[in-house]
């Protein structure tokens, strides 16, 4: 998948994103990074069909079966955004009811991501009886329940505490290794990012635009160890490094 | 978690209850003792316990007024309740009716019912008018709180579901009105005692008219007649639904959202 140039010019004037290019390769994760209202969001909502780009072009690897349409896209979003009136195994059973996958097999992948996620034994729980770092489990669940082939999230962690956050991390890490799905992961975490992407794109405050992208050698499996490495202190320098530039040269603009 | 939190919680909720009863006690007390002392004559002011006498005595006319009257209140808050949402999830579905309609839904609503009622009495029949009536008064809240209810949507569930595609059905039914639904029973709530107010309105307005048999009916013919004990009776019968009307209402209000909605969560 491919942004090509794309601008996005807000109805009150505000330019969020100016010629932003992004090539996501199938497989990748990849990490886009940048300070606060740099249009990070507004880029994955662009790439999500949410949002039309004022300029420029989002390009799919075959346009001619439409990715849109075949819901191969996940979203996460920054909130859990379940629906407070049904309970989780129903909140994660919605896209594919609005599908129309038959009950029973739709209730079968259910199961089987709930599982995944960790949520098994909480399917009839319902949303506000869960702590959030099982809501956003829940809201993982219920963007993997269609097998996405494109994984989008937008700062799904920020509003976790750390060890909920670092015990997500560790597992979104495992179900992408499984599932291998591609994922673009919006953060504003140097630590998140390298910890997490196979490369971080480092993008400018005001208008958006991609600033830098580095390359995480890392191997995964990447555990606890890694976070204490000299190899990730190494790397989170070197982004942040970028990340301080980014600041200064999207400030000048 | 509930045992540790009965002591205080209980004595609490005890004394809720019993301070108004308390209350009430002591002022009927006072009323009878008044009456007794100062040897007011029943026309003038019924002893309380001269008004329990009246209900039991004329219970045959005093309930079947009654039913009359909540039947009449029940179509008005049926009615009303269907068109409220269904009013609501039109302008909703479509922009072009909502302005169109909208500003008549406003007009119904501030003219006065007191003052519509002898005109609806002189173009509909009685019992058309005293439902007309009825639901004029109790469909505005609940046309008002559902498009509140319809415009309040999370914009990421929004944006989820048209990620998904979801139709616009598909939306309404699962997204939409479901998360208007605390809005809604707010709607109804109001609804259901302004739907007895309506009704009671239009049949005392229809009172001169003859036919009436509802509990209004009853006060304004009890009225020419000095039967005041009777009024009393037929008062505390009004009263009386209307509070049943308020916890019932309350009631489903708390079966449909206690497992989701902050306004219905035991603390």
């Amino acid at each position: 998948m491919v942004l090509r140039g794309v601008d996005k010019v807000f109805a009150n004037g505000t330019r969020a994103l100016a010629g932003l290019h992004l090539d996501v390769r199938p497989g990748e994760f990849v990490a886009l990074l940048g300070p606060s209202g740099c249009g990070k969001s507004t880029a994955l909502r662009v790439i999500a069909g949410l949002s039309e780009p004022t300029a420029g072009v989002v390009e799919w690897p075959s346009p001619a079966t439409g990715i849109r349409s075949a819901n191969r896209i996940g979203f996460v979003f920054q909130e859990p955004t379940l629906m407070p009136w049904v309970s989780v195994f129903n909140n994660v059973l919605l896209p594919l009811k609005l599908q129309g996958v038959p009950a029973a097999s739709a209730a079968e992948s259910v199961a089987a991501v709930l599982d995944r996620v960790g949520l098994a034994a909480f399917r009839r729980a319902y949303p506000r009886e869960l702590s959030g770092g099982m809501r956003m489990r829940a809201s993982i669940a219920r963007a993997l329940v269609t097998e996405p082939q494109l994984l989008l999230m937008d700062e799904p962690f920020a509003a976790l505490d750390e060890i909920t956050r670092f015990k997500l991390n560790d597992d979104l890490l495992r179900m992408w290794r499984v599932s291998r799905t591609t994922i673009v992961f919006v953060t504003h975490s140097v630590f998140e990012s390298v910890y997490l992407a196979s490369r971080i794109v480092v993008m400018t405050a005001r208008p958006g635009r991609v600033f830098a992208e580095l390359a995480v050698e890392a191997p995964y499996p990447r555990e606890q160890n890694f976070r204490t490495s000299a190899e990730y202190a190494s790397v989170c320098r070197r982004t942040s490094e970028a990340l301080a530039q980014a600041m200064a040269a999207g400030g000048e603009s | 978690m509930t045992v540790r939190a009965s002591g205080g919680e209980r004595r609490d909720r005890i004394v809720r209850v019993a301070l108004p009863i308390a209350v009430l006690m002591l002022g009927l007390a006072i009323w009878e003792l008044v009456v007794r002392i100062e040897n007011v004559p029943p026309y003038v002011l019924p002893a309380p316990g001269v008004i329990l006498q009246t209900l039991a005595a004329d219970w045959a006319p005093l309930s079947q007024s009654l039913l009359v009257t909540l039947v009449t209140t029940f179509e008005g808050f049926l009615l009303a309740a269907a068109g409220g949402v269904g009013l609501a999830v039109l302008f909703n579905q479509s922009r072009l009716v909502e302005y169109s309609l909208y500003p008549y839904a406003v007009i119904l609503q501030v003219t006065p019912i007191v003052a519509i009622a002898p005109l609806l009495l002189i173009y509909l029949p009685q019992h058309a008018a005293v439902l007309v009536c009825a639901w004029i008064v109790a469909f505005f809240p609940v046309l008002a709180n559902t498009t509140l209810g319809l415009h309040s949507v999370d914009r990421n569930l929004t944006d989820l579901f048209a990620l998904y595609g979801a139709s616009r059905g598909q939306t309404l039914w699962h997204l939409k009105l479901p998360s208007a639904l605390p809005y809604i029973l707010g709607g109804l709530r109001i609804a259901g005692g302004l739907s007895l107010i309506g009704a009671v309105v239009a049949e005392i307005a229809a009172g001169s008219a003859g036919a009436g048999s509802g509990l209004a009916y009853l006060i304004a013919e009890s009225g020419y007649r000095l039967n005041i004990p009777r009024m009393f009776a037929a008062l505390l019968l009004l009263s009386l639904a209307g509070i049943a009307i308020f916890y019932l209402l309350a009631f489903v209000n708390y079966l449909a959202l206690h497992r989701w909605h902050e306004s219905a969560l035991q603390a």
